[in-house]
């Protein structure tokens, strides 16, 4: 995975030296800077800069822990440390070491907007714009904390209506939170949006990667969603002829979320295509019964929740909504075995304000001749 | 979501924040701050620069915290202030201070949303949010004009409603509320002062869904007319919807029945726990109050004795004229006593309406028993006390009179509270009911 976060700053060139805006603009499109950015930097930190973009974060942890070992103080290193502990998926860690560095350096505006990035990661809003609000105060040009606080702004302004008007978003706001996620780690796997991104491991592995000679390794990550492909559609294997798992081919399918998965799709993929159509067809036209219909008598309603509490809250989650609902998705990547079918795709849910998106995987069953969802997982 | 907007407006926000940054720093007071009515001046405003006007204004000057315990509405109208001259940044920052007070209001948190969403995107009504259920959005919206009202127009200090023209001793407090405003009033009897009801306090209230004027069961409307509260129901007692809560009425009474209202259950009560108040028009024919303001109103009640007046509109008298209506009526009571205790039936009977109807009897059938009883009467002895007279709300000129009838005659006597409805015809005062109270 690159360290690729939109909302996530590097730490300037000099750290003594005033923020230019148009460096920050850098960090922001270009994600972390190489390290050729960095020229003051001792020693080993480039190679942790390095391992970072290819993703190796535990070797980068462990060189950045052996450098502060040295250097406990280096605003640099601990900066690098926080952003590799945020990539390891370890937010409380990473949280700990930009506040230490906000503490220890009040002047920087970047640790702030870092930590900002974290604490809107776990929906403490409130937590979020205080930082911000320090980082703008330190720095008044700071443009990305501007932006991010914007965000925070609607955050918050979006709790506020939720109480104001007893809005249902229990629901969304797991999605929000996931696709928040997605959205700082991510980000670099929607090529329209990021172009200089490569495409990452974690990313839907059907959307094809694109080749940035730019970047040092770029073989090397481009390689990865097709390695994805396979080792995460092992019934693709065993169930002979499944869903295309090359990126090419996905791509070109990509327009049409609906679309047969692919040309040489069996039957049984197709209605596994048709099904999931029509299950999210049917949730768009908030029709509850259809919905519900795809399930099956065995589908294991989440949270330990009774067949009937779920049927409940799918209705008022569904019909009891005001306004549309649009549920639709990217490329589905089916596989067949036998009475079982797996679908990977993502799922792109708009209601009111709301928009989220989310990988989602549903396990179908055949049962009298129709496919029905007997698991439904979001990750 | 975050950072997706991010990525769009990047480049154009980045280079205009960084811009206008340079030219107004934090602290310095932006000529052109972020429109609550972007009509006017919000036009193609970047994102991120009305983000940073905004926080330029907060910084700027960030108000003092202030606390009242006066209800929402001083802190209301200081918010809406903040907003009308453009200072969003106050504005915010009273907003959460009055939702520190006020956790579960729903209109300051709404207020609250919008004022954030300024920051982020030119907006252009109440509720801004894309998306927000219309209904609700009204619900609060008319909740704020409501209470702005209420609060802006307090009855003037030295008028009176009218409906109270007489409490007796005992009677320490009285209720009116004024559905068209959605406001209780409370007054106390002011005994030292002759009985002059003295303004206490107001509080905002919800009537029912469909307005006030109830006529029948389930048509989700309330009362209007003189009532008391008949019972007090502890919270524990209470489901969550009725809040710390309840004062039922004694609806109908016995001029609705007359008129052949029907209904049951109108209740004074609080609020359920999730919020703090609800939309003025949200029941089902009760009144209903923030669980702190029926605290406070509901310690001053007295079961079977505090009226709670509903009116559609409240008609306010100066001193005077309350005083005139007041002599006018006890004077007219007096006179109905003394013809009673004169035996003369004929001056008696001129008290009572022909359109009497009480106990199963018309004004026929009364006068001629009334004639039979006094014949047998060698002498009758009355005395009226505890008198009081509150007039009905409505068109008709109605009052209900109350009091304790302490009867003695020859052949009997009898102790009774007696509730008289007298209706004005042809300009004179007349009985229309009577009965025990």
């Amino acid at each position: 995975m690159t360290a690729s976060f939109p909302f996530l700053s590097r730490l300037p060139a000099r750290i003594s030296a005033h923020l230019r805006p148009r460096a920050s603009l850098r960090a922001l499109v270009f994600g972390l800077a190489v390290s050729a950015a960095l020229p003051a930097l001792a020693d080993n930190l480039p190679e942790v800069q390095r391992l970072i973009k290819q993703g190796q974060y535990s070797q980068a942890l462990d060189k950045v822990d052996s450098y502060l070992a040295s250097k406990p103080k280096d605003a640099q290193g601990r900066f690098l440390k926080g952003l590799i502990l945020t990539e390891m998926g370890k937010p409380n860690d990473a949280v700990a070491v930009f506040t230490k560095l906000t503490e220890d350096y009040p002047e920087l505006p970047e640790p702030y907007n870092n930590l900002a990035v974290l604490y809107a990661q776990q929906k403490q809003y409130d937590k979020a714009r205080t930082a911000l609000e320090m980082a703008i105060r330190t720095h008044p040009s700071y443009a990305i904390a501007y932006e991010n606080l914007g965000d925070v702004y609607a955050k918050l302004a979006s709790q506020a209506y939720d109480k104001a008007l007893q809005l249902d978003n229990s629901n969304s706001a797991a999605q929000n939170k996931l696709s928040l996620i997605r959205d700082l780690i991510s980000t670099s796997a929607r090529p329209n949006v990021r172009p200089q991104a490569p495409a990452v491991a974690a990313a839907p592995p059907v959307i094809p990667a694109p080749v940035q000679p730019a970047q040092p390794a770029p073989k090397a990550v481009a390689a990865a969603p097709t390695a994805t492909v396979i080792t995460t559609t092992p019934a693709a294997a065993s169930a002979a002829p499944v869903t295309p798992a090359k990126p090419g081919e996905a791509k070109v399918a990509d327009a049409k979320p609906a679309a047969p998965a692919a040309p040489k799709a069996d039957a049984a993929t197709d209605d596994v295509t048709k099904a999931l159509g029509a299950w999210a067809d049917a949730w768009s036209r908030k029709d509850v019964k259809a919905y519900l219909a795809h399930y099956s008598s065995d589908f294991q309603p989440p949270k330990g929740m009774s067949r009937k509490a779920w049927e409940a809250e799918r209705h008022d989650r569904i019909a009891g909504k005001s306004g549309k609902i649009s549920v639709s998705y990217d490329q589905p990547q089916i596989s067949v075995n036998g009475d079982k079918a797996t679908a990977k795709f993502r799922q792109h849910y708009k209601a009111g304000s709301l928009d989220t998106s989310t990988s989602k995987v549903l396990v179908f069953v055949r049962s009298g001749g129709k496919w029905l969802i007997q698991e439904e997982n979001a990750r | 979501m975050l950072g997706r907007q991010l990525l769009l407006a990047a480049l154009a926000a980045t280079i205009a924040t960084g811009a206008y940054a340079k030219a107004h720093k934090p602290g310095t007071k932006h000529p052109k701050p972020v429109a609550a009515k972007p009509a006017k001046n919000a036009k193609a405003r970047p994102i991120a620069a009305a983000a940073t006007a905004a926080l330029a204004a907060e910084v700027a000057s960030r108000p003092a915290i202030t606390v009242s315990d006066s209800g929402p509405e001083p802190q209301l109208v200081k918010i809406f202030k903040e907003i009308e001259a453009n200072r969003l940044g106050n504005a915010l920052q009273l907003t959460e201070n009055l939702l520190r007070q006020y956790p579960n209001f729903r209109l300051g948190n709404l207020i609250k949303g919008d004022l954030l969403l300024a920051r982020t995107q030119p907006i252009s009504n109440f509720g801004a949010m894309n998306g927000a259920p219309s209904d609700k959005v009204a619900d609060l919206r008319s909740e704020a004009i409501a209470r702005l009202k209420g609060y802006r127009e307090k009855p003037p200090a030295n008028y009176i409603p009218r409906y109270l023209l007489q409490m007796p001793p005992d009677q320490r407090y009285a209720v009116v509320v004024d559905t068209q405003r959605s406001r209780l009033y409370l007054y106390e009897n002011d005994v030292a002062n002759g009985g002059r009801p003295r303004f206490v306090a107001d509080y905002y209230v919800t009537q029912g869904k469909l307005g006030a004027e109830k006529v029948a069961q389930g048509d989700k409307k309330t009362p209007i007319g003189v009532y008391h509260v008949t019972s007090s129901l502890p919270r524990q007692k209470l489901a969550d919807l009725y809040g710390s809560g309840a004062y039922p009425l004694n609806y109908p009474n016995e001029w609705d029945k007359r008129q052949g209202r029907n209904g049951n259950g109108i209740w004074l009560h609080g609020t359920p726990s999730d919020t703090f108040s609800r939309p003025p028009r949200a029941s089902d024919g009760c009144v209903v109050l923030a669980n702190q303001d029926l605290d406070a109103v509901g310690k001053n009640l007295q079961v079977g004795l505090t009226p709670v007046i509903i009116s559609n509109s409240v008609e306010w008298l100066t001193l005077d004229d309350w005083n005139k209506e007041r002599t006018e009526l006890n004077k007219t009571i007096e006179a109905w006593r003394a013809d009673w205790e004169s035996r003369d039936t004929d001056r008696f009977l001129k008290h009572y309406s022909r359109r009497f109807q009480a106990n199963g009897q018309d004004f026929d059938q009364f006068a001629s028993q009334k004639r039979q009883v006094n014949g047998g009467k060698e002498w009758v002895k009355i005395k009226v006390s505890n008198v009081s007279v509150f007039r009905n709300p409505g068109k008709e000129e109605m009052v209900v009179v109350t009091f304790d009838q302490d009867y003695r005659s020859n052949n009997l006597a009898n102790v009774m509270k007696k509730r008289q409805y007298w209706i004005r015809e042809d300009g004179k005062w007349k009985i229309i009911y009577e009965g025990a109270a």
